[in-house]
């Protein structure tokens, strides 16, 4: 059976159906997120003191650099979309690719950044502070590989469908591109929060 | 998205893209810089909060083409929105039957 409306708008929705699909489900995981940022907030508040990331080891320097390299990515992300809607296709390539090597830096810096809290004796059972920032960075970057797995896959063998049905294919882009931003955009929160406040 | 379908708007469009990057890119330094500036904790988390959400606001906007979508999409967000708000405050029933500790 044929998936319906995959670029064809639904007449009552005005979408086609996966873009309000990932809608739905990006709703979810602000809930997700959402409830770990409100557990934040109680330990924050329930806690007599609460210590700066800085104090405590964390890079504010790595950390910047991050932040820049998925900001960086969600704009290479827009371009791949943006390049197939102008039908480049190697352009799509090159931007994708950048996304995806974006991906592995983030998570490269990421796991460093573990290492060493974990070489000075900081585990997620150390204290509060770093229980829920193992819990929010952890789960954020589980997000930004599970969003590398997508976006590789676009990359490599499922984009054939370029080839079939282009339109289709863009349409799961620019979807796709909607999750990548909406990591983006969690980090955004994440970063001030646990590293400068 | 009609205003996205032909070629000339898509290249206006990744014009501002690439402005927006720069500006992500400039309000992350920002948000860096002010951290340094050792302001009372009530000011420093409202400061950085206004400007994350100013830039979570222009990547939702212009990335994820939130200015122009259709509706239905926005009453998703807006119960998104509203729910999002009740956990937030659901720290603050905590407090209703103990005093503050700070």
């Amino acid at each position: 059976m044929e998936i319906p409306y995959t670029t064809e708008t639904r007449p009552d929705t005005g979408l086609y159906n996966a873009k309000l699909g990932v809608w739905l489900f990006l709703a979810s995981e602000v809930m997700l997120f959402g409830s770990l940022f409100s557990s934040y907030i109680l330990l924050r508040t329930g806690a007599p003191s609460w210590p700066h990331g800085r104090d405590l080891g964390l890079s504010v320097p790595l950390a910047t650099i991050n932040t820049m390299v998925l900001i960086g990515s969600s704009v290479t992300m827009v371009l791949a979309w943006a390049s197939l809607k102008l039908k480049e296709f190697n352009k799509y390539r090159l931007y994708m690719g950048l996304t995806i090597l974006a991906g592995f830096a983030f998570m490269g810096i990421k796991a460093y950044e573990y290492a060493t809290k974990f070489e000075h004796h900081h585990f997620p059972k150390t204290n509060t502070f770093f229980a829920i920032y193992f819990t929010l960075t952890g789960l954020h970057g589980l997000h930004v590989l599970g969003g590398m797995i997508i976006n590789g896959y676009f990359w490599g063998p499922g984009a054939k469908m370029w080839e079939t049905d282009p339109e289709r294919f863009t349409n799961r882009i620019e979807v796709a591109g909607l999750y990548w931003h909406f990591v983006d955009l969690v980090w955004i929160f994440l970063f001030p929060t646990l590293y400068l406040l | 998205m009609s205003a996205h379908n032909d070629a000339e708007s898509i290249r206006k469009e990744v014009k501002i893209y690439i402005t927006v990057f720069l500006g992500l890119a400039v309000l992350t330094v920002l948000t860096v810089g002010v951290s340094y500036f050792h302001m009372p904790v009530a000011l420093a988390i409202l400061v950085a909060l206004v400007i994350a959400t100013f830039k979570g606001s222009l990547v939702a906007a212009i990335f994820m083409h939130l200015r122009a979508e259709r509706k239905l999409i926005y009453w998703v967000l807006v119960l998104t929105v509203i729910f999002f708000i009740v956990l937030m405050a659901i720290p603050s029933i905590s407090q209703w039957d103990q005093r503050m500790i700070r």
